[in-house]
């Protein structure tokens, strides 16, 4: 009976936050890398990545405070999209010097306090970190899609989609909305040229991209409110996607697409208005955000 | 533990070269394990910088000439500038550079040890073509020949098709013998606007050597890729392949493959020595299967500015240059990294901005379904395929304690070795116990006794055990 109890309780306190779950699934995604690839996940970079992720929330928050109420303080500051951040990076990010998973937390955070258009960040922290790097420093950072073995990637599946539906986050529309549409274009393109199915099934199976699907395109702060703005977004991504690994072979895909696109986020928002997604709806502090009403008013074309 | 003991070692080879009478310390290198273990082993040379890519082709084919014919796809009809032979000797050089190596070190009397322990930890030493009629027929199939080339021995066609069944009557008919069942493949790179380069041996241009010479093609595309499928196609099983790719960023990985190092850095019993090779490929054969063979395993990653043990001597620049490495002559870039050469490190020729990657595939079908796709990574750290022979002290291990104790020590170390070939390799563990007590590397050898395992308590209770 009290085993139970203690049970719930445990359940019940990583249940109270959307963001406990993924930060489960991330790093069970990140031992799975550390443990089974020869150029896996590193601590060091976690720590780094975290260290930059963690002094841009710090500097962000004390902004927005500023901003707001005119006093520098630390109020309503917290750690767990710094986190969740910097086990993205870790994962996914390759890198030719240390410091550059330092940077990439940094600019990644960064960029969630500066660009923002009604009160919503634009793009997915973790995502923009990567990109401006490869960008900026051309070779010096990589991301490695094709580092996981069979065997680890069906566990990192199973993770993330347990990590997805525990997640109150409600957004596997937009990850299965991904990730059919990615499928489908592979698929097709394999039965015009004539390839074999295991082709596009053994390009499905990168560990980059799960981490992509399950926890970056998903974020449910970068993305439309809608349903129907949502699964056009990650169609539109998709399809962005694929035609950067068909055509000019752009490295990191996925990533590339999803910064080019984010700026599609505000205009299906306002054509296709929602309730605003909060995180943490069951605590009492959250991310601090320039105050703003939602405009959740229809607009109606005329003919 | 293990990488700081390493960084350790190589710490202790600098200093140890700059105390010369202290050689003992450092590892002689022994032997290479190169590509000429595999039969039939293709050898490819991938060189690229930004889009530019130098590719040249090598293989160990070792049937008639009439016999010899290739067949790839490539993305452009070159231009006969874009086209070359190359020296054989290149290849081989890279390869033995580029090879696992064996590198031996000596222990040292154990009792004179406490002299210079001081010392000794500070430098820690531990560790053929008849296309006359070919024209008319060529178009009835639906094949275009774009151009036609005379290069060294070879009589190359670009061919481009409407269909992959046109193509391969036209190639069966001009003995290109392209095997059952590459339909599919031909159609899908034709589908995406691929050519076909194909190649044949023309006697009478044919010096009449064995060896065939590598064919090189310069050209640029976005995309970094080998084809491979074509020679999935063949029945003949499994293929081995080894691709050397230089850059001058760093190391080059696959991305739709993984890409996995060979265990390096073991220490193997003595007799290894004499049977290298065999050692590289059960090695090989082993790791390749405990990878369910999807792996591509690195073999070598190192700044093509010096090596450490050497296998064989850094590429000059002008042999560089002749494998197409085309960035020498230019300026500089931004980010280019030109390291010095470390003190003493060895033959180096002179510092180049070369980094060179050796990736060791075994494939079929159904391990590896498509092409594999490379890219450049920015990532500069040096790795080798290495593997350590330590001649142990022979003397009285009686002289004093410490060479007791050496004794002991020994003795562990020997099963630890024995372990870690059979981890490696597969092989039987009491066959390399036998091997290594043969070879005088046994307890009792140095005199020894093993003591025997405790026995269990049940073995002592009724007294049967």
């Amino acid at each position: 009976m009290g085993e139970k109890h203690r049970r719930n309780t445990l359940f019940q306190a990583i249940n109270k936050d959307a963001r406990h779950w993924q930060i489960l699934a991330l790093s069970g995604l990140f031992a799975i890398s550390f443990t089974t690839s020869d150029f896996g996940a590193q601590p060091l970079s976690l720590a780094l990545a975290l260290s930059g992720a963690l002094i841009a929330q710090t500097l962000g928050t004390l902004y927005i405070n500023y901003r707001q109420k005119g006093t520098w303080n630390l109020a309503a500051w917290q750690w767990k999209s710094a986190v969740i951040t910097s086990l993205s990076l870790s994962i996914l990010l390759r890198a030719s010097s240390p410091w550059l998973w330092f940077a990439a937390g940094l600019i990644g955070i960064a960029l969630k306090f500066m660009v923002r258009y009604r009160g919503k960040h634009i793009f997915n922290p973790a995502c923009i970190g990567i990109v401006c790097l490869m960008l900026v420093f051309d070779k010096a950072a990589w991301v490695s899609p094709g580092q996981w073995g069979q065997a680890p990637l069906l566990v990192g599946y199973a993770l993330a989609l347990a990590g997805l539906v525990l997640s109150s986050a409600k957004r596997l529309d937009i990850a299965l909305g991904f990730l059919g549409t990615y499928a489908a274009i592979l698929f097709a393109r394999a039965l015009w040229l004539g390839d074999p199915l295991t082709i596009p099934m053994h390009h499905l199976s990168s560990g980059a991209l799960l981490v992509f699907a399950f926890f970056m395109i998903t974020d449910p702060r970068s993305t439309p409110d809608s349903r129907l703005g949502r699964l056009l977004f990650s169609a539109c991504v998709a399809g962005l996607a694929a035609w950067f690994v068909i055509g000019p072979n752009i490295r990191g895909a996925p990533l590339m697409a999803l910064a080019c696109l984010a700026l599609l986020t505000p205009i299906l928002d306002r054509f296709l208005p929602a309730k605003r997604f909060v995180w943490t709806s069951k605590e009492t502090h959250h991310d601090p955000q320039p105050a703003q009403r939602v405009r959740a008013r229809p607009r109606f074309l005329r003919a | 533990m293990i990488r700081n003991l390493l960084s350790a070692c190589a710490l202790g080879l600098v200093s140890c070269a700059l105390s010369a009478p202290a050689s003992a310390f450092c590892g002689f290198y022994v032997a290479k394990a190169d590509t000429d273990l595999f039969n039939d082993a293709s050898k490819v040379v991938l060189v690229r910088d930004e889009e530019r890519t130098v590719i040249t082709m090598a293989s160990d084919y070792r049937g008639s000439p009439s016999e010899f014919a290739m067949v790839i796809p490539v993305v452009d009809v070159p231009e006969r500038e874009q086209i070359n032979v190359a020296n054989p000797a290149l290849v081989d050089h890279l390869d033995e550079y580029t090879a696992p190596r064996l590198v031996e070190y000596y222990d040292d009397n154990p009792c004179e040890r406490r002299l210079y322990r001081s010392m000794a930890m500070a430098s820690a030493p531990i560790p053929e073509m008849m296309m006359e009629d070919g024209g008319i027929e060529a178009e009835a199939l639906g094949v275009t020949i774009e151009a036609e080339y005379e290069v060294g021995e070879y009589d190359i066609l670009i061919l481009s098709a409407e269909e992959s069944s046109g193509l391969i009557t036209w190639l069966n008919q001009n003995e290109y013998r392209i095997p059952d069942g590459a339909e599919e493949v031909v159609g899908a790179y034709l589908k995406r606007g691929m050519k076909f380069f194909v190649a044949k041996v023309n006697l009478e241009r044919h010096s009449g050597s064995s060896m065939l010479r590598p064919i090189q093609v310069a050209y640029e595309d976005e995309d970094f890729t080998l084809p491979i499928r074509l020679g999935t196609v063949n029945a003949e099983g499994q293929q081995e392949l080894f691709v050397f790719a230089i850059t001058r960023q760093g190391r080059v990985e696959t991305t739709n493959y993984r890409t996995v190092k060979l265990p390096s850095d073991m220490d193997v019993p003595i007799y290894v020595k004499d049977e290298f090779g065999e050692f590289y490929k059960a090695m090989f054969a082993h790791q390749t299967e405990k990878q369910d063979g999807k792996a591509v395993f690195m073999e070598y990653a190192w700044d093509m500015s010096w090596c450490d043990p050497c296998a064989a001597n850094p590429l000059s620049a002008s042999e560089l240059r002749e494998l197409g490495v085309m960035w020498l002559d230019e300026p500089a870039m931004e980010g280019d990294i030109v390291q010095p050469i470390p003190r003493m490190m060895g033959p180096g020729p002179q510092p180049v901005n070369a980094f060179v990657t050796r990736l060791h595939v075994r494939y079929d079908g159904q391990t590896f379904p498509e092409d594999l796709m490379f890219q450049v990574t920015g990532d500069r750290e040096n790795y080798q395929g290495r593997y350590v022979l330590r001649h142990p002290w022979r003397g009285d291990y009686g002289q004093c304690e410490e060479a007791g104790v050496y004794a002991e020590e020994l003795v562990k170390r020997w099963d630890r070795d024995a372990k870690a070939l059979q981890k490696l390799t597969g092989w039987d563990l009491s066959e390399i116990q036998a091997k290594m007590a043969e070879g005088g590397y046994s307890a009792a050898d140095i005199g020894i006794v093993e003591k025997p395992e405790p026995k269990k308590w049940w073995q002592r209770l009724w007294g049967n055990g």
